[in-house]
Formats: C-alpha cells, structure tokens, sequence
C-alpha cells in the first residue's frame, strides 16, 4: 500500500537538513503511546527506537517527554475555490501554510466541477493549482456536479490513472449540484464497482429550495434566513436516505460535514445496524453553534453560513465530540472555505446568496483537544486516530499517513497539550479578516511540526516553501472501508426461487402497465432463465393450508440452475449495475433479508 | 359532532325491530369497562344504565355479562376497486358482509382516481358504487394521484362539502401516483391549512424501480422478486422523510400500511420528539409475514403481494402488535384489496406485473384479539382504541362513532372472548379463494354484531340488506391531530432580526442564483426594511466576545425558527434575540 509512486516533483531547495533525530519523546499512534527516538532521512521514518545508531552532526530536537503524532490530515478543504468570477481569498499557499501552523500536515480538497463540465479537466486545474502553491502534501476529492454517462469514463480514469478514490455527490442544491435518488442508487453502484469512496452532502434540496421560498416570502433576508430555511431535520433526513441507498447496494457511505446532533445520531444508529457508514464532523460544529446566525451584526451573522448550517442548539458541539470519542463519528475535517466579508456581502439582501463556508483549516486539531481531551472525553490515541489514523485508512494512505513507524512519511507533530492560545483573526494565518472562533481558548497546540522530513513550523514560526506539497495518489478499494463490502459480496447471492410456472387460469388484460417498469424488463424477463414446467403445482383454488412437501429439492435445484446457465448473464447484470471489478459473483446488496428468515419449508435457503 | 345530518337515505326493509335493548353486559369502551345496559332506538344509543324504562315487547339481547364493544371501524379498505379493466372480486357487498361478520360495522375506503382526472368524479363514481352495494356505515379517503392547481380546487371542494377530511399520497409507483418532494411540500402545506389529514404510501419508489430492474436482470420474475425489491429500508426511508415534510410544514401526518419494524420504529421514534403522526398497521402486517414470497406455490406466494410487502422478518407482527399495545401505533386497517388467483396471474411471468393487495377486513379484529389481547399484551380498552376508538377521533367521527355513550350509533359488538376458529378460505365471506391466514387458529369472535341499531351478525347467521350502509360525512380539523398543530401554527411566526443594513464593500460576482432560489427572492428582497440606522458593522469587524453586549436581547422583537427543536436560539449569546 505505501509503494505508490510519488508524481515527478521538482527540486525544491531544503529548508533544513534531510536528517532529523527526534529525542525523547513520547510516540503517540491510534493504537498505542510509547516512548522512543525518531530519526527521520529522505522524508521518510527510517528508525525507532531507543539509543539509534544515526549519522554525525544530525539536527536533533529534543522532545522532552513531549507527544509525538502523526501528523493531522484534513479531509476536507476548499482552497482557491472558484466562486462567481471570484475565489475564496485562502488559496493553496495561504491555506496549507495556515494547516501547517495548526498541526496538518495534509489536506484532501475537493475539486469542485461546473456542472456539466468535465470532472478531468477540473481535476487538472485543481491539481496544477495545488502544485505550484501548496505547501503541505495533499491529495483530492472530486465533486461529482451532475450525473450523466459521459461522467462515468472520467471516473474511471481518475480512479485508475490519476490516483483519486472519492467522489462526493450532493443532495442538496436544487437545480444545481443536486442528484435524484435514482442517480444516486446509479452513482452509487457504479462507484462502488470501482472501489470509491462515496461522499455525500447530505440535505434534502427539494425542501431547502421550498423553505427558502417560504423565508424569503415573510421578509427574511438575513443570515437566519439560512438556518431557517435548512433545519436540521433535513439533513438527517438526507443522511437517512443516503445511508439507504448505499445499504441496497451494498455500498460504503461518507457523510461529509456532519453538523447536527439528529445526522450524526442517524449515523450512529445506521452503524450499530451494521451499515457501512463513517462520519465527518467539522472544526466549526466541533467548536462553535448557530446562534450566531442571530447576531445583530450582519457581517458577523453571515460569517457562519455554511452548509449543512451549524445547529443553533448550542449543546451541539459536545455531543458531536462525545460520538467522536466513542467511534461513532470516525474523521474530522474543516471544509475551510473562506470567504471574505466583501464576498460574503453578495448576498446581504438575500441569504440564498451568501456564499458558503466557514474557516477552520488552522484550528481543527486544537478544537478537537480543547473539547474532547482536555475535558476527558477522548484519550490521546483517539485523538490520533480522528484527525489523522482514519482519514489515512478511509482514503488508501495508511500506513504511509497516519501512523508513526518505519517506511511511513516523515509528517510529525511535537504537540504540546497545555499550551493555551486564544483564537483570534488578527492571529491567524488564513487571510480572512474575521475567525468564526474569535475569542475562543483554545488547550493544545503544535510546538514543532515537521512535513516531508523538515521542520515547518517551531517556535511559533513558518518555514515553509510555496509549492513544496506533493500530490499523494491513492489506490482504489481501502481495505477499511471495503473488506466488509467484499466479505458481504460473496456471502449475498440472491437466488430466485425455482418453481414449476403457473398455468392456471390468467385474467386477460389490456395493455396498459401497471405501472412503468423501466424497458429491461422486458428483455430480462426470463422464460429462458427458468427450468421448464415440471407439472402443475397449483391450480386455482389452491388451499393454503398445510405446507407443501416438496421443499427438500429446490435448494439444489436453484443451485445447479444458477450455476450451470448463468455465467454469462452475471456479467452483464456486472456490468450494468456496477458490481465490482475483482469480484464475479452475483449478490444481494442488503443484508437484512438476505436469508429468508423463519426457517419456513419452503423458502430457498441462501447458504 | 353527533348532529350531523344523515345524508338521504332509501327506506331499508327493517331486518329486525327498531328498538332494542341489550342486557347485562360489560361495556368496553377505550377509556373504561363497566357493567351497564343499553337502549337503542332509531339508530342511536338512547340510554345506557340500569334498570332502564323501555317500551314494553322490546326485543332483548341476553349478554350475560360478555364484552359489549363499539362496534370496528376499518379505516382502510379498497372494495370493488377498478384494476386495469376488471375489479377486485370483493364489491362494497360482499366486502362489508365480511367486515360484518368481523365484528366491524364502518369502514373507510380508498378512492383512488385516474392521475390527470377529476378527484370529485372519481369520488362520485366510489359514493355510487358504496351507496347501491354496502351494508355498513362507510366513509371515503381520497387519493391524490396528480398535483395541479384544478386538483387544489377539487381537494377543497371535497373537504368544504362532500365530507372527505383525509387524503392519501404515493411515495413510490414511480411514473405514476409518485410524488416529489415538492410537490408532497405542496400537498402538505394545503392539506395542513384546510384542516386534512394527510395519509403517506410510503415507500421510495424510485429506488423500488431500480430495484426491479436489477431483479429482474438477475433472472428472479416469481412473487420474492417483490419483496426483495422492495426491501423494509425503502418503507422505513420513505417514512422517514415524510415525517421530515411534514413536521416542515406543520401537517399532522397518516402512515398508511405500516409494514415493518424499521418503518413502525421511525414511527414511534418521531412521535417521541414530538411529531403528530400517526400509523396504521394492517391486518396482515400483524397476523402473518413476508416469508410466505418463498413459497414453491407461485398462487400461493402470488396471494401475499401487497405494497410495502410483508416483512420477511417472522418477528414482525409480534413487534407491531407491541407498540399497537403501546400507543406508538394507532389504529388498524386492513387494506383489504382482493384479487383472484387467476388476477394476480397477470404477473405470472414479472413480479412487478402482480396486482398488489390481500384480504383482511374480516379477520381484523380477531386477529389483534388473538396477537395481542391474548397473549396479554393489550387490555381490552386498547383493544377498541385501536380497533375503533381512534380511527373515529381521525375521522372526527368521534363519539358519534367508537364510543358507546348515549347518543352516539349503535353499532355495537357483543365479543366472545373465549370463540376459537379457524381461518380459511372455504369459510371466510370474502369471495378470493385463498385467504393469507388459512388455517391459523385465532381467539376472539363477535357473538353478536349490531349495525345502525339492527342486529345484522346472530349465531354466527348474517342478516344484512346490500345497500343499507350509509355515507357518513367527515368534517376537517380533528381534534385528536390538529389541536397540537393549531397551537404550533400561533408559536411558529418567524420574524426577521432587525439590523442595520451592510454597507460595508460587495464583492463583484457574476450573478447566477446560487441554489436555483426561485425568483421570489427578487420580489421580496427587503428595501422595506428597516433604515439604517448605523453603520454597525464594516468589515474588519471582531468577534471577540464584547461583554458590553452580553445579556441584553432586545424584547420588541420576538424571532421564532420553525421546529420546535430550535424555537429558542439557545444558548443565551449575548447578541441573540430573545424570545420573549
């Protein structure tokens, strides 16, 4: 997994040593703490331990006892976002620079296509822009704005050539971005049969564009128009579906920017019934609420608009680290989006124009501490695991990312918990003029932070290199997410139950469907596929009771009939409903039903 | 309530005295049991007590101190149904006969109009049919199965003056009755202003079509091919997400056909959270399950085909009779909707070509009996709450119907606790030749049976005259669904917060409606605001906490967000609005 190639990268003159030995410090990974040296050459861990044979006049840090992590990953970034003809004043340099200062040493930002646009070149333009500015190793996600079949070539070659395993699909943004449940059950299947990710924005955009309507229509313009008008209801409800859809077809669900206690409790429970689903809460519903939607000042009201909206239950923040500490929410991120107030002014007359997005890119990891260790919510190695551990496995980069040990990247935080720092945009490495956080005391913060083997940041200063970022490729089909999938691909065939055709009497009917069954059928609908008439079980007026007896055949009989004839026909049922690449078996996509239960004598047994 | 007129009626050959009077019974209302008599006359309950003055040769019943029970109401049926040139084989006749010889006396059948054509004539056409056949009190339930500006009109019309107070809506038959979410948004708001209930076939039909298809591709066509395409997740989605709509629009919200522990539990979830919603389990979602789709005989599989399926999970009508007994469900139907063998033979060769329904109206009440009253979890006045008491306070029937009180109808039940039979088609009144409970045994039958005063059910002999039901008149605004909206709708006004206009510098943009906001926003963006007062905010402005602020909200306008969840912006910032 760690073999993938680095992209030819240009030569980007050191900053410090290559060489680096981290003295007494306590290692802190998901699993476990320890304490060990660290020597660090080429960008990469070369030794642990104690007592390391290392070169000659190697730089050394002396840790003090202090933790060492993993250095943060961001999940979720939108840097120099095109916005309108303008483009969120963070962009790749300022906004990696602002990761770095906060203890990220990778971000995964998502491209963003117009709609109807090519994903490809979207992704080029993406990729050269973070190339030539970002400053920390990165990767990307990419949106998918509008579902047709000229997308799914394009998705192919960005999972198979460029190195990118997740796509995000929207529910939310009617008109827009926004995908029926029908294109998302086709997204859906089709991703899942190239080993994606599939990230959902999760809200319902039908009621969105109704509610706003309603608002707009009682004379509410200002920022509260927006947590009015998006209710959290709707985005549990959008997450309900998801999770849904993705269960049907057997396919993992990331809900990105979990905002609301009702989303994450519906991921929560979606889990506890065995759904493949993970959850990524944010710095901003972390660490603030939406009351501040209410703010008498408009700059300040329309500074938190995002979406989902944040809850203006204020108890929102602690649930939300509570279910990250327990597991049930699995990765953070920032979606640091950041508009100017100038920006934001385009819609000072009407909410629905507000462009959204908040910052928190730089104060992710100090949230997390401040509430969910600091307060003894979280253990230290939980910490690791959530911003950083997890996001390496849901994307394919554990253990290069994520993990402090021999062969992984050199990406390091000396952290120290009981440093306290007031968040402040006059302090602020973003170049937004406000910090939706202002004001807030922050416990933990990074005192040294090492990315690519050299020391970004140390005594409260940046030393970093516009464009030295590497863009990290990724291989499809994470283990994390998907060997429950393919463990439950096998076990789901679904098999027809093979009975003698009726041949009682049939009503005569005009030809009118009953409903419109979508053409395939017609052509699928199988005299071929079913064994001939054995005799006629079952005239009318049938009786009910009693069961019948000749329930002791069938099971065999199904087999054989599934495996004799049927080869063929599972691959193209493959291929048109996007089951996996490395995996030819026909299956049952949920798994609440796959065996008909009771233990009736006539129901086929699956096995 | 109980003034309503009687809608002109034919005179009926009285099948027995007018007057009757029951004796030494032990009446079974839903909130109490007491020993009493009872006097009926013309139709109604004159007089309930002991030792009654009657007229002298009254006619009387011994009840030796059995259950006397407000007779069932089956909010859910669908009799004599058009079905792609033909009908279900149970008309308003035999179909109420057999609701009769069930221990119910009123049913509610589903008018289900053409999409694109008159609701009010479809409704007609079902008032014709009912009026000539049926012999028990019905109403009607409208389906909306198209939404357009004509259809609004007819909706009001029905309800302002034909006595139609609930309407049912599809979440699923893509390309057909299915709804958007918009359009159900709609829907919602309109019913929830004139005072409708809102019933929800929920189910997400799109997925359902996709479903099919893949099913299909795979080879399955035969009777599990329905329920493997319509998995519980889809029921449970769907309601979900109506709940979500309708708690939106402040709508009091009807699940119809409550399938599934998933569907029941969202439910019961969001009744706890404080949503007016209410569901109806039927007959066959609490007598028997899904794993009968399996079956080797395709007539047999084919006879339990309905929409949302039964649950293969064998534990589900166990679970659904529990939060019946519990009050996280409410009433019961039985969405009876029969089609012969050589019907359902239609889709011999694709599941989805199968017509959907299964019997029911009879064996309702013995069945809850039996699942539920039996087995101790459910007392009998639960039992006639959820049988009939809370169907009527739907309806706004109530105590007109579901009471024995004096003054309401006499439709009465004298129940035998103790009867056992045994279902089947060779006995059942409905006219299928299959029934979906052949051969379960079941406690708990009607002894006597009494419809508009008259005793229609007698040692186990039917004496019912077709036609003799009559069309009862439902009126909006239940009490039991719309006294908690009504009071929301007066807590719910969302007013603006008043701020000084920015005029700090705009970003230029290149205008394009960000989230296709339709164009009210031109019309009603705000110069009518209030002036600027002040500057108080250009850019570059702080968020650190001013404690000059803290504490001072600003009474004189009152900001009210539209869920009860976020009322009151919490948290007591010191620049949030107060409440009040």
């Amino acid at each position: 997994m760690s073999v993938s190639g680095y992209q030819g990268k240009k030569s980007i003159p050191h900053i410090t040593s290559d060489r680096l030995l981290i003295k007494g410090g306590r290692i802190i990974n998901d699993d476990r703490s320890f304490y060990a040296d660290i020597y660090l050459e080429d960008g990469l861990i070369k030794q642990i331990g104690e007592n390391l044979i290392v070169p000659g006049g190697v730089k050394t840090i002396d840790a003090n006892g202090r933790m060492v992590l993993p250095g943060g990953i961001d999940v979720n970034t939108y840097l120099q976002k095109p916005y309108h003809g303008t483009t969120t004043v963070d962009d790749f340099y300022q906004g990696t620079m602002a990761a770095l200062a906060g203890g990220t040493t990778m971000i995964i930002d998502h491209v963003v296509p117009e709609p109807g646009g090519s994903l490809l070149a979207a992704f080029e333009k993406w990729h050269e822009a973070a190339d030539k500015k970002s400053c920390c190793d990165y990767s990307l996600h990419v949106d998918i704005t509008q579902w047709h079949e000229g997308v799914k070539e394009e998705l192919e070659i960005l999972v198979q050539d460029k190195g990118i395993i997740s796509f995000q699909v929207y529910m939310a943004y009617k008109d827009g971005f926004q995908m029926t449940d029908s294109q998302l059950y086709e997204a859906f299947t089709f991703l899942k049969g190239l080993g994606a990710v599939v990230q959902v924005h999760a809200e319902n955009g039908d009621l969105i564009a109704q509610e706003q309507n309603k608002i707009l229509g009682m004379g509410i313009t200002g920022p509260e128009g927006h947590a009015l008008s998006r209710p959290e209801e709707l985005e549990s409800e959008a997450v309900f579906r998801a999770i849904m859809i993705g269960n049907r077809i057997n396919c993992p669900v990331y809900i990105t920017k979990v905002m609301s206690k009702s989303a994450a409790d519906t991921i929560a429970q979606a889990r506890k019934k065995g759904a493949v689903a993970f959850g990524e809460p944010l710095t901003a519903s972390l660490g603030t609420d939406g009351t501040h939607y209410w703010s008498k000042n408009w700059s300040k009201a329309a500074a938190f608009v995002t979406s989902p909206p944040l809850s203006p239950d204020p108890t929102t923040p602690d649930h939300l680290n509570t279910l990250l500490a327990c597991g049930d929410l699995q990765v953070t991120g920032s979606a640091h989006c950041a508009y100017s107030t100038a920006q934001k002014a385009i819609g000072k007359d009407n909410f629905t124009l507000i462009p959204e997005g908040t910052n928190g890119i730089e104060e992710r990891m100090s949230i997390v501490w401040d509430k969910a260790v600091a307060v003894g919510k979280m253990d230290e190695n939980q910490f690791v695991a959530v911003t950083s551990t997890n996001a390496a496995k849901i994307f394919n980069l554990y253990p290069r990312k994520g993990r402090i040990a021999v062969g992984s990247d050199a990406d390091i935080v000396i952290w120290n918990p009981d440093k306290i720092k007031t968040i402040s945009a006059k302090m602020q490495n973003s170049a937004l003029e406000y910090n939706i956080f202002e004001g807030m005391e922050c416990r933990g913060a990074p005192l040294v932070v090492v990315s690519q083997g050299k020391i970004v940041f140390e005594d409260g200063k940046l030393h970093v290199l516009q464009g030295m970022g590497r863009f990290i490729p990724r291989k499809p089909f994470p283990e994390y997410v998907y060997q429950r999938i393919k463990t439950r691909n096998k076990r789901l065939e679904m098999l027809g139950v093979s009975r003698g055709m009726y041949d009682g009497p049939v009503y005569d009917v005009p030809a009118t469907p009953k409903y419109i069954t979508p053409s395939p059928s017609a052509k699928s609908s199988p005299a071929k596929n079913q064994p001939p008439p054995i005799r006629n079980l079952h005239q009318s007026n049938f009786s009910l009771s009693g069961e019948t007896p000749s329930s002791a055949i069938h099971w065999a009989a199904s087999r054989q009939l599934e495996g004799c004839n049927n080869t063929s026909k599972h691959y193209k049922h493959m291929t048109i409903i996007g089951t996996q690449v490395d995996d030819n078996i026909p299956r049952r996509s949920g798994h609440r039903i796959v065996n008909p239960p009771g233990g009736r004598s006539n129901i086929t047994s699956l096995g | 309530m109980s003034a309503m007129s009687y809608q002109g009626k034919k005179n009926i050959p009285r099948i027995t005295s007018d007057r009757l009077l029951i004796k030494g019974g032990r009446i079974v209302n839903d909130d109490q049991s007491f020993y009493a008599d009872i006097y009926i006359e013309d139709g109604l309950i004159k007089q309930l007590g002991d030792n009654l003055i009657v007229p002298g040769g009254v006619k009387t019943i011994e009840a030796n101190g059995k259950m006397v029970i407000p007779g069932g109401i089956d909010i859910h049926t669908h009799l004599q149904m058009p079905y792609r040139g033909t009908t279900t084989v149970d008309d308003f006749f035999q179909g109420s006969k057999a609701a009769l010889a069930g221990g119910t006396t009123m049913i509610v059948d589903h008018v289900i109009p053409e999409p694109g054509a008159s609701l009010t004539e479809a409704f007609e056409r079902w008032r014709e049919w009912a009026d000539e056949k049926t012999c028990c009190d019905y109403s009607l339930h409208v389906d909306i199965t198209h939404w357009s500006d004509s259809t609004k009109q007819e909706v009001e019309t029905l309800i302002k003056e034909k006595g139609v107070n609930s309407f049912l809506v599809y979440m699923a038959y893509k390309d057909l009755y299915q709804m958007t979410n918009s359009e159900l948004y709609e829907i919602f708001t309109f019913l929830g202003e004139l005072g409708a209930v809102v019933q929800v076939h929920a189910e997400n039909g799109e997925i359902i079509a996709q479903e099919q298809v893949r099913m299909l591709e795979m080879g399955i066509t035969g009777p599990e091919g329905h329920v493997l395409s319509r998995p519980e997740e889809l029921e449970a989605e769907a309601v979900f997400r109506a709940i979500t709509i309708a708690s939106q629009t402040n709508c009091p919200l009807y699940v119809s056909k409550v399938m599934s522990k998933s569907a029941a539990d969202i439910i019961s979830q969001a009744r706890k959270k404080g949503n007016v919603v209410f569901g109806e389990p039927i007959t066959a979602s609490l007598g028997t399950d899904g794993t009968h789709y399996w079956s080797k005989n395709w007539a047999k599989a084919a006879a339990f085909v309905t929409s949302p399926p039964l649950s293969p999970d064998p534990t589900t009508p166990d679970y659904l009779n529990s939060l019946l007994a519990s009050g996280d469900l409410n009433v019961s139907g039985s969405a009876h909707c029969t089609f012969s063998t050589a019907q359902k033979a239609i889709g011999k060769d694709d599941f989805t070509q199968i017509p959907e329904g299964v019997n029911g109206v009879e064996e309702r009440m013995a069945v809850i009996w039996d699942k539920a009253v039996v087995t101790g979890k459910m007392d009998e006045n639960m039992f006639v709450a959820v049988t009939s008491t809370n169907a009527a306070k739907i309806l706004n029937l109530y105590p007109r119907k579901g009471k024995i009180a004096v003054g309401s109808d006499s439709d009465l039940v004298i129940w035998d606790s103790d009867a056992v039979r045994t279902v089947s088609a060779k006995t059942h009144h409905s006219a299928t030749e299959y029934n979906v409970f052949e051969g379960m045994e079941l406690r708990g039958a009607p002894l006597v049976v009494i419809c508009q005063g008259k005793i229609v059910l007698e040692d186990g002999t039917l004496h019912a005259t077709q036609g003799s039901g009559r069309f009862i008149a439902c009126t909006p605004f239940p009490d039991y669904a719309y006294k908690r909206i009504k009071a929301r709708k007066q807590m719910a006004v969302l007013r603006a917060v008043p701020r000084g206009m920015y005029d700090g510098p705009v970003s230029e943009f290149t205008p394009m409606s960000r989230g296709g906001t339709p164009a009210a926003s031109a019309r009603t963006s705000p110069t009518k605001q209030a002036p600027p007062i002040r500057n108080l905010h250009h850019s570059g402005f702080s968020l650190a906490g001013n404690p000059a602020h803290r504490g001072v909200p600003s009474e004189e306008t009152p900001i009210r967000p539209a869920g009860r969840r976020i009322v009151i912006p919490p948290g007591g910032r010191s620049n949030i609005t107060s409440l009040s």
